[in-house]
This record gives structure tokens, C-alpha cells and sequence, in this order.
């Protein structure tokens, strides 16, 4: 068993002053999320540090052979504490985790590690789990901030879709950028005041964002469509995937990228799966399938608004996705991204994103799987489909990776 | 007219089409990174050859062209898009191309679904791969293809990475392989690479051209491809300039002033910036302060014999170098030569001893120690009477230079070794894993590439104003780091600080792990070849924040060092070989395979005047008949012996196969048991080796997955030509649950890897293949379970019956487990009792696969140590216990129990060795966690990671090591 003795707890006092410094990941979502924690009364820091540094701090901390993302995080989180922006004794560090069979569920304990090598395991370390792996008297998950939470990721995506949806044809440049800012802070000021997370204010509120996107004036002209999938962090994090995003827009290309939300059911429906394969509480079921249920409100509420403009394409719902996934792929497979990694590939295919970038930090254990060793079963069900894996560590170039990615562009131009 | 121009990772090409679409000229250059100089030359020429020609289309293509074309507003085409359109121009019919060019390896498949696959982080298997193997041979690529045409045999080669293949090559060269042969194996394993890298489970079938430098100039390559895919590729005229030639086909049709063109890429210098480093010097008058500093650590090289004429001789035969000395009874040196060891050390050993007795007449040589890789083949070839492995002799020489010396780090051409020393015995050690080997060479090789003598190289960079920070990770990897600065406009100088920086780097953190110089130690010694740059040295320096001690024959010190030792232990009378004797001295080499096991290893067998014999290439004592004592106490031969011990059983139902991989090593009693009491016949996959690796190797989805995995293809293979009824192998997200961890999982591709089966391999779809999800953590739930799963492949089976096979299935488990745990406390009774070192030697089930662990437990009994296994230990601890990191994994909870096992033990002869596939992500964080709970106890913590191939002789090294610092056996 984890050595939880040994912890220092995020006490209740520490609440009162301690800044808690987060590590970055969907620079959106998490934006989102921070103004979430902070209307409950912590204070936090989320790091927006870039460069090489933070790569060079994660390698002298972390095993090197360990995923990319652990070493990104805590080098983002090692370098921020040797920066000499804070009080050493006034911070508190939080990380998530997973609870799965990947070594995602590990990085808390990794980052700990890297602390104690520098003498600094005074530091408190959160763990942000919904799986009550790990728990602190200071820093409760308590119901509202649950609730304001997943409409803030629900947010997040929708602002993301929307975004990724516009940007290449504005015509003004920069106006899709600033709409999201505006939006976050619109949403911040809302979730202050206790608003923008009922199911109905959070129906309302994506009918004013779809509607805000459509009305930003833009010039249809045909551009390859390049759907992103892979392991989660280094799907959405520009640090890890070098800017993956910025790349594709420069490319001339509107990219997709499936959102947080659908990851969350998945990994409530893991369990309901679980059940259903190996047997277990049927009490444990009714938890889970409420939660997905209110999950799934969420999502299609997000769709339906979406599809009130034919200019947009909506994401796929979960069902479908699973369905879809029911073709290949067991729903057994849940580590890491899963079956899910697989069934956005396809589903991204479907609805005309062919172009796929599946994104996986190198030597990603469950990308094996679900990434590289399916794409061949994909591509029998849709020969159209045209599948580059990209691999990311600390040493894989920039150069590289893009020559790749333009060469798939190359494909996707010339049939 | 249409120009398209090719700028690769090495080499510069130019094709121009007139306007009919004919080409009408083309040119072929090695551009040095000298990219925009070479490409306004080549312009020029173009010019000169048409005189009339003021505008023309301009399209470039090539990985390193990127850059250039996006700053100078150039059309750009990917080039395998540029291959592309050539090949659909050329050789319409073509089916599939395989095109290798400097770093880049790529495979198009062109009819059918048309398909792109290119090499991704690895340069294993290219150009530059077959340039720095063919630098190690002493040879160029062309006369490495020259070699390879009088071939006779091949041996296996890891080619996925060019360090591992080094160390193979080496170890090969050092045990007397044919070079012919050796430069055969090199070409199979580009092919091998290519073919595993980038099929990915495609067939490559029809029509095959091969494109691109290596394959054009390397006829013996193209045999290569020909002879293992099985078809008669072709290799077009125009070859080289099939990308330069699609640029120029492409639909590009912007038109530029040629003349204005040629001036603009002329003055084009990159002005991107790159990450830098501070300078490793600020002026030359700091730089002459530091050789001052290090011009004090000398020991005489001139010394003379006195009138005893006794002396004392020590070889070290490294990777690269042959290292030999004399030193007289005052432990100077007399003598001493610094050799490039190009394969065989054992003739430049002779012409050492030659000149030794040639200037030296009368010279008695008392005692003599071998050292390094050709440590056993120099011993027996010139009867030393003594072998001494590195370490020891590393420490012994650097005592000299500094007799508290409380850390040594040695960077010789292909090993990183480091290490500890307290109250004046070895107290730990750091060899570089396989992956980030090759440092020194690494920089000659380099050095190579662009131009450059390797100390010339170096030395450029002393006085860098912006060295590049190319970060610290593999070697190999480096090669696209560089090509990156490259392209961001970092200079030569730059470059090469950067590199001697990354050398430094690699050793400290990748090899030894450190967060803090102060930990290292107060004195340090620094030595080996690489050292002698003074731009490592102070790269090493400023990284470490501390003056260290680098011996004036830094390059010597294994040499010197093993003279010392044989000064120390000499036993008396001397068998070295004398002058007469030398002169009269033969060595014939001849190669055979061994049939003691199923191994069948290729044995080199070296034969010296005299009779002495030496035998190399055995992954075990069979041959060489001698007996190791501990040989019969190994619980892998044991483990074994139960696997095979299930036979097929009685058919009433159908007969099901088991592939022998992963996790049904150990579950294989299990299901053999479940089954056959349902009345199937079961039968498993016939033992891996090579051969079976290769059958499955073209449905290899991702190349990076670790090797135990990857083999399963080859079983699947092997199963299906044995046709059973169905083949059984379910996913399982959770193991077996022990209660000794916080959860019970299976790592990823333990639980899903036969998802990855039955999607790549194209047979299973016509074959019954069982993969459903299984849970054996759930007693209960399971025969409810497994009878619906089987009811969907057989007819229904009553679930009276399922619950009394599973019944005595998870009761054969238990026995099974139950005789592994009794065994090894047998084994370690016995240890005990007859004062043995033991060898916890710790890994996964499936380990215990010969093809995997490449007997490295035998090689363990050898040196005189029992070996038992994890699973027979892990329980010796009682209950769950507290890590530092969430202990969720059956396997590795075991791991964690088994350190804990020894540490507690107090007993200094039992050790654990970690066995870790190359690849598995989840043992870096068990590797780390294992570490800290034997060091918590102060104990030594040794990992031996494994891929493909393994070199032995580096293992070997590594548990001699062991066994000297805890100063047990030889």
C-alpha cells in the first residue's frame, strides 16, 4: 500500500494562506477550473511557464524512462518552485490521479519523490481524485464545487469545439481567440456569483456561446479537416505536444479535438463495465450510472446547441462512440484512454475529420494498444482514413514531428 | 523549366526539367549542414549549364529543406509526397517503395490503400546507422558492402538502436567474428529494422523499388531486402533524385528570378535562435588556468626498468581501443600504447609484446592482468595468468592519483561506468543501460559526419559562444536534435560544446541519476578516452560545480590499472608468452553451433599456438564443460521444468493452444488444468527463439512496444500452423489478487495484448481466437463468466461442470505457486548452508523465457550464485507494506517484496538483480521504487535491462562487479 502516513495533509489552516500551484494541461479547461477552486476560497496558481527549462527540470527529477506528461507536470511544478516566485512554506502542490492500471495513477507519488530529493517534502501535495484514493482536511471535493467543476469543463469543450471551428476562417484574425477570453471571464464572474452550473443555466449560457461563434463573421474556404486524439495530456497541452494546435491552424488546417466530457463518462462507465464483465456490487452500479446520467445531460445539451448551426459540427455522443468502438475493440480495454482513443478515431473519421493525429507520449503503454495497434482495424472499417501516430518525449524534435504531420497534410491534399 | 531540389538530413540533390518534362540535369552532393552555401553552388551551376535560363519553377523538398524554404518563401513538398509523384511518373506499376536516405527511413505502399510510413524518433536502420556501424568496423560503407558479399553466415544484430547494435558488433569483434560476417548482419538488421519499424503488419509484396543512398550504393543491401522479403526488388537509374525530381513534377508553379534566387539563399543564415548554454570558457586565460590545474595529476611514462628487469604488463581491451602498458617495481610506466581496436584485439596485443621485448631486451615480465570486453581472449591467448574486471581495475589505478578518491567516473568509447567508493571498497555501481552508450564514440562518429578528426571536433568548441543545449537523452536521438540546430543556424563551434555538454549530461543524469553534485563525492577522478577532450572535461566541470582529477593517461587508466593489480596478485611464475614464442604465435578462428540445448548458439571457437583454446558466443558453461556448483540450484530451470510438465491431455471437446507469452507463464497451469478438465486437449506454442520472432515480426504494430509482447506474434504464428480448434489467450485488465499492493492490476499490454493481435494478425480472422475479458480475481463470478464466453465458440458446456474445472484450476494455481515458494526456500537453505552468494533475480513471469532473459541466469550460476526468483520470495515478507509509490500492480507488488525481502534479510550474500525489458514503461517506476527500498538498507540495487539481444559480456561484467563489491567470489 502507498505510504499514506508519511503525507503531509493540506490542512485546514493551510486553506487560509497557502497558494496551491497547478500544473497545466488544456490551457481552456483548466483556466475554467481554476476560477472554479477559487470562488471556494483557495488560492491558486496555475503555471502558464513554457521552454526548455521545464523539460531539464523533469529530467533531473524524474526517472527519464517514465511518460512524458509526468515529467512535463512535475518539471513545470519543480521549476516553479525554484523560480523564487513563492514562499516555500506558504505552497501546496496538486496533481490528479486517475486510479487506473497506466502509470498516470503514479505521478503524485512521483512528484513526492521528486520533492524529497530536494528536501522539500514539507510541501503538501493534493491529490484531485474522484476515486477516493487519497484525502486532506483541507481540500474537499465538496458537491457545488463538483458540480461547478463539470460545467466548467463542459465549458471548456464547448469553447474549444467552437474555437477550433471558427479560427480558420475568420476574417478578421484573433476575433475567436478573444471571444473565448471573454467568455471565461464572462463565466468566471457567473460562477462568483453562484451562477452558469444548473442544468438549465448551463443550456442557456451554451446557446449564447454557440451563438456568439456563428455570429463572428467568416469566410468558408476549403481546408483540410484533422481531427486530434491520443493520451490525454499530451492531446491538449501545447508544452507537450509543441504546440500541436498552432501548427495545424498555420498549416491552413480546422482541426478537431474531442473534449474532456466524453473521457469523464468513460471513466464512470468503466466501472459499470467492470461490473458487467467480472461481476461485483450492484450498489456501486447505481452511483455510476447516476453520475453518468448527469454527465450525459450535459453532453447533450452541448450537442443539441452545436447542431443548431449547420456551419458547426458536432461531437458524436457517447453512445454512439461506444457503439462505434463495439466494432473493433473490447469494452474491457480501459486503461489510460482506452477504447475511447480508438472510437474517437473513428468517430472523428465519420464526421469528416479523415486526417487523424494520434498524439501519445513515446512508449505510452496503453497507446500500444488502443493508438498504434488498432489503426489497422480502423482503417478496414474506413479505408478513407489517413492516421499519422506522433510520438512525444523530451528528445523527440519538433522537426520531426511536423515533417511527419505534413506529410500526412501532404496525403490529405493529394487523395 | 521546373528546378526541384532535395535538401536531406546529409546529402543535397538537384533534378531540372525542361518544359517538356524531360529532365536535363541533376546533381548529387554531400552538403556538410553547409546547406544554403551548397544549394546557391548548386543554383549557379544550373546557370552556367544555361546560360539563357532567367526564371524558372522552384520547389524544394527534404527533411532539412524545411526551414530554408519557409524563411525564403520556396514551395516546400513533403518528400515522401515527392517520392510519390515521382514513382507514379517513373514506375507506374510500382507496388511498393522502400526508400532509405540519412536518417529517414521510409515505405510506400502504393497499390491497394495507399499508405506512408515513415521512421519516427529512431534513426536505427538508415543511413547514419550503417555509417557508424561501418565506422566501426574501420571501414567505408562501400567496402562494408564488399565484406558483406563474401559473407558466410549472420548474426543477430538489435538494430532498433544504434548503441544496442554497437554493443552487439563489439561483442562479436572481441570473440573473434569474421568481419565479413559481421558486415552482413549489420545490412540484415537495417532490414530487419525497416521491415519490423515501418510495415507494421503490411505485407511488402509485387512490384518493389528501392530508393534513396544506402540502398543505390549498397548492392549487398538490396540482396538483403530481396532474400527476406522474397522478391526481386528493383533499384532504378535515376535513384538518388526520385524526391528532387517529384519537387520538380509537383504542382508548384510559382516562377523565380534564378539569378535574384541564388543571392538570396546565398545570404540566407538562419536567424532562428536555439536554446543555449553559458560558454564552457570565458577567455583563454581561463582556459590555460584549467590545463595548468590538470597538468599536476601525472604519473612518469618514462620510467626504466631497474637492474632486475622485472616488469609488469596490463591490457585493457576495450570497446573500441586496446589499452596496454608495462610498469616497472616503482609502478611507473615504461612502456604503453593507446590502439584503435577495429575489431580483432588480439593481433595488436601481439605487436604490443613484439615491441616490448624488441626495445626491452631482457625484460621479464613477472605478471600480467587483462581487463574490459577482451579481457578472457587476451588471457588465454598470451597466458596472462590474471582477469580483472573493469571496475576493479579502474579503482585501482585511480587509488594512485588519489588515495581518498571517493568517486570515479570512466567515459570510454561505447560505456559510461561510475563509481562509489567507501572505506576503500567499490560500494556501488553505475553502468550505462544499453540506451545511452556509445558517448565517446558517439562524438568521433559525429565528428565523422560533419567533417571533422574527432579532437579537432572537440576542440572547436572550447571557445563556443552559444553552445546548443541538446538536452540529455539517448545518443541516437541526438542526431535530429543536431538537425535541428542545424536548421535554427547554429555554428560548428556551437554544435560540438553542445555535445561534449550532452556527453556529461547523459552520465550524470541518465546513468547515475544525480539531482545533486555534492553527493557525488569530494574527490573525484575522472578517465577514460572521452575525458582526454578538455571540452568534456570542463563541460563535466561546470556541471558538477566542483575541480576534479583527471590523470595525464585518463585514456590509460584501465591499462594501468589492471598492471597494478597484476603487481599486487602476482601468484609467482609468469606463463606470458615470450619473444620466441610470439613469433611462432597463430590464432585461427572457427565458428560452430552448439547443440547442447535448444539455444543452439553460434560459438566462435579461437584456437592459439600452443593448444589454448577460448570459446565466446555461449550463453551458458555447456560448452566450455566446465560445471558451475550452483548450476542445479537455478529456480528458472526449475519454473521451467513445471511449465513443461503439462501435457496435452485427453480430446472430448476440441483442442484449444496457448500461446507461451506474458502473463500465461504463469497462468498457464491455470488454464491448462481448466481445460483439460473440461475435456479439451491443450496444447502451448512451442519455446521462443529467433526464429519464431521473425515469423511474427511483419504484424508488429508498434515498434517501441517491449519485446516480450512483441513475441507473442511470432506464437500466434506458430499456434496457428499447428491448427488447433481454437486459440485461448483472454484479456485480463486485473491479475490475480495477492493482497500485498493497493490494487491488482496488469500492466497495459499485459491486459490488452491480444486485442493488438487480433487486430494485425490478418490469419486470426479465419482462425477461432478466444481474447474475451476475464477476471480470476472474482472466484465466484468466474465460472458463471467463462461459461457464456465459451459458449459463444463451443456448444453450451453444463456449469456444474465449469465450476468444478475452475475449481481444481485455481487449486493447481495455488500447488503450482505453492512448489515455486517451497523450491526456493530449498534453494535458499542451501545457500545457506554451503555458504553461497544468492541472486534474488527478480523480473516478471515471463522472464523466464530463454528468448527474453537470454540466460542470464545461468550465466549468474556461473559465477557461482544460487538464483531464485520473486515470486518464491515475496512472501516471505508477511503483509502488506508501505511504498512511496501506488503499489498496484500484482507483478511489481512482488518486486517491491522481494527488495524488501533482501534488505531485511541481513544477509550480505543475498542480492537482487532487477531484470527490465527494454521498453516497459511501468519499471521505471518500480526500477526507482526497488531501488530505494534496498538502498534504504544500504544494500546494492543492480538492474539489467534486456531487449532483443542482449550483449553478456556486459552483464557479465556487471555481476562480476557485484560480486567483487561485495567481495564474494571471483
Amino acid at each position: 500500500m502507498a505510504d499514506n502516513n508519511a503525507r503531509v495533509e493540506f490542512t485546514r489552516e493551510m486553506k487560509k494562506d497557502y497558494t496551491i500551484i497547478t500544473p497545466n494541461m488544456a490551457p481552456i479547461h483548466f483556466e475554467l477550473i481554476k476560477n472554479v477552486l477559487e470562488s471556494f476560497g483557495y488560492r491558486i496558481d496555475l503555471l502558464r511557464t513554457t521552454g526548455r527549462e521545464i523539460v531539464d527540470e523533469g529530467l533531473k527529477y524524474v526517472h527519464n524512462d517514465t511518460c512524458y506528461p509526468a515529467l512535463l507536470s512535475i518539471g513545470q511544478l519543480m521549476h516553479a518552485l525554484h523560480s523564487g516566485k513563492y514562499d516555500l512554506h506558504k505552497v501546496a502542490l496538486i496533481m490528479t490521479q486517475t486510479g487506473g492500471g497506466c502509470r498516470a495513477s503514479n505521478y503524485i507519488h512521483l512528484l513526492r519523490k521528486a520533492l524529497k530529493k530536494d528536501g522539500l517534502d514539507y510541501i503538501p501535495v493534493i491529490s484531485l481524485n474522484l476515486s477516493g484514493l487519497e484525502s486532506n482536511s483541507g481540500f474537499k471535493l465538496t458537491l457545488p464545487m463538483l458540480r461547478r467543476a463539470i460545467a466548467a469543463l463542459t465549458y471548456g469543450d464547448l469553447l474549444m469545439l467552437l474555437k477550433n471551428q471558427t479560427k480558420p476562417y475568420e476574417t478578421t484574425p484573433g476575433q475567436s481567440d478573444a471571444l473565448v477570453q471573454q467568455w471565461i471571464e464572462q463565466l468566471t464572474g457567473l460562477f462568483e456569483q453562484g451562477k452558469a452550473f444548473t442544468q438549465r443555466e448551463v443550456r442557456e449560457h451554451f446557446d449564447r456561446i454557440t451563438a456568439s461563434f456563428a455570429a463572428i463573421p467568416v469566410e468558408k474556404t476549403p481546408k483540410s479537416k484533422v481531427g486530434v486524439v491520443g493520451e490525454i495530456y499530451v492531446k491538449y497541452s501545447p508544452l507537450a505536444n509543441n504546440g500541436l494546435e498552432d501548427f495545424l491552424f498555420s498549416q491552413g488546417c480546422e482541426t478537431m479535438v474531442p473534449g474532456i466530457l466524453g473521457f469523464m463518462i468513460f471513466k464512470v462507465d468503466n466501472r459499470l463495465e467492470d461490473i458487467r464483465l467480472y461481476g461485483g456490487n450492484p450498489a456501486k452500479k447505481q452511483l455510476c450510472e447516476l453520475l453518468k446520467w448527469y454527465f450525459t445531460k450535459f453532453e447533450t445539451d452541448l450537442i443539441a446547441s452545436v447542431q443548431k448551426y449547420p456551419q458547426f459540427t458536432a461531437p458524436a455522443p457517447y453512445s454512439h462512440l461506444k457503439e462505434l468502438a463495439g466494432k473493433v475493440i473490447g469494452y474491457g480495454c480501459k486503461m489510460g484512454e482506452g477504447w475511447l482513443l480508438t472510437a474517437e478515431m473513428m468517430e472523428l473519421i465519420e464526421s469528416g475529420y479523415r486526417n487523424v493525429v494520434c498524439t501519445q507520449p513515446f512508449g505510452c503503454l496503453p497507446n500500444h494498444i488502443v493508438g498504434k495497434g488498432m489503426i489497422r482495424k480502423v482503417r478496414t472499417v474506413y479505408p478513407q482514413a489517413n492516421i499519422v501516430p506522433i510520438d512525444y518525449d523530451p528528445s523527440a524534435t519538433q522537426v520531426n514531428q511536423e515533417n511527419r504531420i505534413k506529410l500526412m497534410l501532404a496525403v490529405a491534399a493529394g487523395g | 523549366m521546373k528546378i526541384g531540389m532535395d535538401v536531406g538530413s546529409t546529402t543535397l540533390k538537384c533534378v531540372v526539367y525542361d518544359d517538356e518534362s524531360r529532365p536535363v540535369f541533376g546533381e548529387y552532393e554531400r552538403h556538410f549542414s553547409q546547406i544554403a552555401e551548397k544549394a546557391s553552388t548548386m543554383l549557379e551551376h544550373i546557370r552556367a549549364k544555361f546560360p539563357d535560363l532567367k526564371t524558372a519553377g522552384v520547389c524544394i523538398s527534404g527533411s532539412a529543406g524545411m526551414g530554408l524554404a519557409e524563411d525564403l518563401d520556396i514551395p516546400f513538398v513533403q518528400e515522401v509526397y515527392a517520392t510519390r509523384t515521382a514513382v507514379k511518373k517513373y514506375l507506374p506499376d510500382a507496388d511498393v517503395v522502400i526508400e532509405l536516405g540519412g536518417e529517414d527511413a521510409k515505405i510506400l505502399f502504393l497499390s491497394g490503400a495507399m499508405e506512408v510510413r515513415m521512421n519516427g524518433s529512431c534513426a536505427g536502420g538508415t543511413g547514419a546507422f550503417i555509417d557508424q556501424m561501418a565506422t566501426l568496423l574501420n571501414v567505408t560503407p562501400s567496402e562494408l558492402n564488399d565484406l558483406a558479399a563474401t559473407s558466410q553466415r549472420s548474426y543477430g544484430i538489435a538494430s532498433r538502436c544504434g548503441v544496442f547494435a554497437k554493443s552487439d558488433i563489439q561483442a562479436l569483434l572481441n570473440q573473434g567474428a569474421q568481419k565479413n560476417d559481421v558486415a552482413l548482419s549489420i545490412l540484415n538488421a537495417v532490414v530487419s529494422q525497416t521491415i519490423a519499424g515501418l510495415a507494421q503488419g503490411r505485407e511488402i509484396t509485387g512490384k518493389v523499388v528501392y530508393l534513396g543512398g544506402p540502398l543505390t550504393f549498397l548492392s549487398q543491401l538490396r540482396a538483403a531486402f530481396d532474400r527476406e522479403l522474397g522478391v526481386q526488388g528493383v533499384c532504378p537509374d535515376s535513384s538518388l533524385y526520385f524526391v528532387a525530381a517529384g519537387a520538380a513534377l509537383g504542382r508548384e508553379d510559382r516562377e523565380f528570378d534564378l539569378e535574384e534566387l541564388t543571392q538570396r539563399i546565398r545570404r540566407y543564415s538562419s536567424s532562428h535562435s536555439y536554446q543555449s548554454s553559458e560558454p564552457l570558457f570565458d577567455d583563454p586565460a581561463q582556459y590555460e588556468a584549467f590545463q595548468a590545474r590538470h597538468a599536476q595529476d601525472t604519473v612518469s611514462t618514462d620510467g626504466h626498468l631497474d637492474e632486475t628487469r622485472q616488469a609488469y604488463l596490463g591490457v585493457d581491451a576495450g570497446s573500441t581501443t586496446v589499452k596496454a602498458v608495462v610498469i616497472n617495481p616503482a609502478e611507473e610506466i615504461v612502456f604503453s600504447r593507446y590502439l584503435p581496436n577495429s575489431g580483432n584485439p588480439v593481433p595488436l596485443v601481439r605487436e604490443f609484446l613484439r615491441d616490448v621485448y624488441r626495445q626491452f631486451p631482457g625484460i621479464r615480465l613477472v605478471s600480467g592482468a587483462s581487463t574490459g570486453y577482451g579481457e578472457e581472449i587476451i588471457k588465454n591467448a598470451f597466458g596472462l595468468e590474471i582477469g580483472v574486471v573493469e571496475t576493479i581495475a579502474h579503482f585501482t589505478a585511480a587509488k594512485k592519483f588519489r588515495p581518498q578518491v571517493d568517486f570515479i567516473i570512466d567515459i570510454g568509447g561505447q560505456d559510461i561506468k561510475c563509481f562509489k567508493i567507501k572505506n576503500g571498497a567499490i560500494d556501488n555501481i553505475f553502468l550505462n543501460e544499453a540506451c545511452s552508450s556509445g558517448c565517446g564514440s558517439f562524438l568521433q562518429t559525429f565528428a565523422g559526419a560533419l567533417g571533422y578528426e574527432m579532437q579537432d571536433f572537440a576542440r572547436c568548441g572550447l571557445f563556443a559562444d552559444h553552445p546548443v543545449d541538446l538536452g540529455s537523452r539517448c545518443t541516437v536521438f541526438m542526431n535530429s536534435s543536431v538537425k535541428q540546430a542545424q536548421k535554427d543556424g547554429a555554428s560548428i563551434e556551437n554544435i560540438s560544446a553542445g555535445l561534449s555538454m550532452s556527453v556529461v549530461k547523459n552520465a550524470l543524469y541518465k546513468v547515475i541519476r544525480v539531482t545533486d553534485a555534492r553527493t557525488l563525492g569530494d574527490h573525484i577522478v575522472v578517465q577514460g578516452g572521452t575525458f582526454l577532450n578538455d571540452a568534456v572535461l570542463r563541460a563535466f566541470e561546470k556541471e558538477i560545480g566542483k575541480d576534479v582529477t583527471r590523470p595525464s593517461i585518463s585514456g590509460l587508466m584501465g591499462a594501468y590499472g589492471a598492471a597494478l593489480y597484476a603487481k599486487a596478485h602476482t601468484a609467482g611464475k609468469s606463463k606470458i608468452l615470450g619473444p620466441e614464442e610470439l613469433e611462432s604465435f597463430t590464432h585461427d578462428v572457427r565458428t560452430v553451433t552448439c547443440n547442447g540445448c535448444q539455444n543452439h548458439c553460434r560459438l566462435t571457437v579461437n584456437t592459439f599456438s600452443g593448444g589454448a583454446r577460448y570459446i565466446a558466443g555461449n550463453r551458458c558453461d555447456k560448452p566450455l564443460q566446465k560445471h558451475s556448483p550452483t548450476a542445479a540450484y537455478n529456480l528458472y530451470e526449475y519454473k521451467k521444468q513445471l511449465l513443461a510438465s503439462y501435457q496435452p491431455g485427453e480430446n472430448r471437446r476440441g483442442v484449444i493452444g496457448i500461446p507461451m507469452g506474458l502473463n500465461l507463464f504463469e497462468l498457464y497451469p491455470f488454464w491448462h488444468t481448466f481445460f483439460t478438465h473440461l475435456g479439451f486437449r491443450v496444447i502451448p506454442s512451442p519455446p521462443s527463439d529467433r526464429k519464431l520472432y521473425l515469423k511474427g515480426q511483419h504484424t508488429i504494430p508498434s515498434d517501441t512496444v517491449c519485446y516480450p509482447a512483441k513475441l507473442l506474434h511470432g506464437h500466434i504464428e506458430a499456434l496457428l500452423e499447428q491448427k488447433p480448434d481454437a486459440i485461448f489467450y483472454p484479456c485480463m485488465s486485473y491479475n490475480v489478487d495477492e493482497h500485498m499492493g493497493d490494487n491488482h492490476y496488469n500492466c497495459p499490454v499485459v491486459a490488452y495484448y491480444p486485442e493488438v493481435l487480433d487486430a494485425n494478425i490478418t490469419a486470426l480472422q479465419d482462425a477461432k481466437f478466444i481474447y474475451d475479458y476475464v477476471g480470476l480475481h472474482r472466484p465466484h463470478d468466474f465460472p458463471g463468466k467463462i461459461q457464456a464466453i465459451l459458449a459463444k465458440y463451443f456448444d453450451p458446456i453444463p456449469l456444474g461442470e465449469v465450476k468444478a474445472a475452475a475449481r481444481a484450476a485455481y487449486q493447481e494455481y495455488e500447488a503450482h505457486m505453492g512448489r515455486i515458494r517451497a523450491k526456493g526456500q530449498e534453494y535458499l537453505d542451501y545457500a545457506r548452508a554451503n555458504d553461497l552468494p544468492v541472486i534474488v533475480l527478480s523480473g516478471r513471469p515471463y522472464h523466464l523465457d530463454n528468448e527474453i532473459n537470454h540466460g542470464i541466469d545461468k550465466l549468474i550460476c556461473e559465477c557461482g550464485a544460487v538464483v531464485v526468483t520473486e515470486d518464491a520470495v515475496n512472501t516471505l515478507v508477511g503483509k502488506k507494506f508501505p511504498t512511496t509509490v501506488l503499489n498496484q500492480w500484482t507483478y511489481h507488488a512482488r518486486l517491491y517484496a522481494a527488495a524488501k525481502f533482501v534488505r531485511d534479510s541481513g544477509d550480505k550474500r543475498i542480492n537482487l538483480v532487477q531484470l527490465v525489458s527494454f521498453g516497459c514503461g511501468v519499471d521505471a517506476i518500480t526500477g526507482d521504487e526497488v531501488r530505494s527500498i534496498l538502498e534504504a538498507g544500504g544494500r546494492i540495487y543492480t538492474q539489467i535491462k534486456i531487449d532483443e539481444i542482449a550483449n553478456l559480456g556486459a552483464v557479465r561484467i556487471r555481476m562480476r562487479s557485484l560480486f567483487a563489491a561485495l567481495g564474494l567470489g571471483n
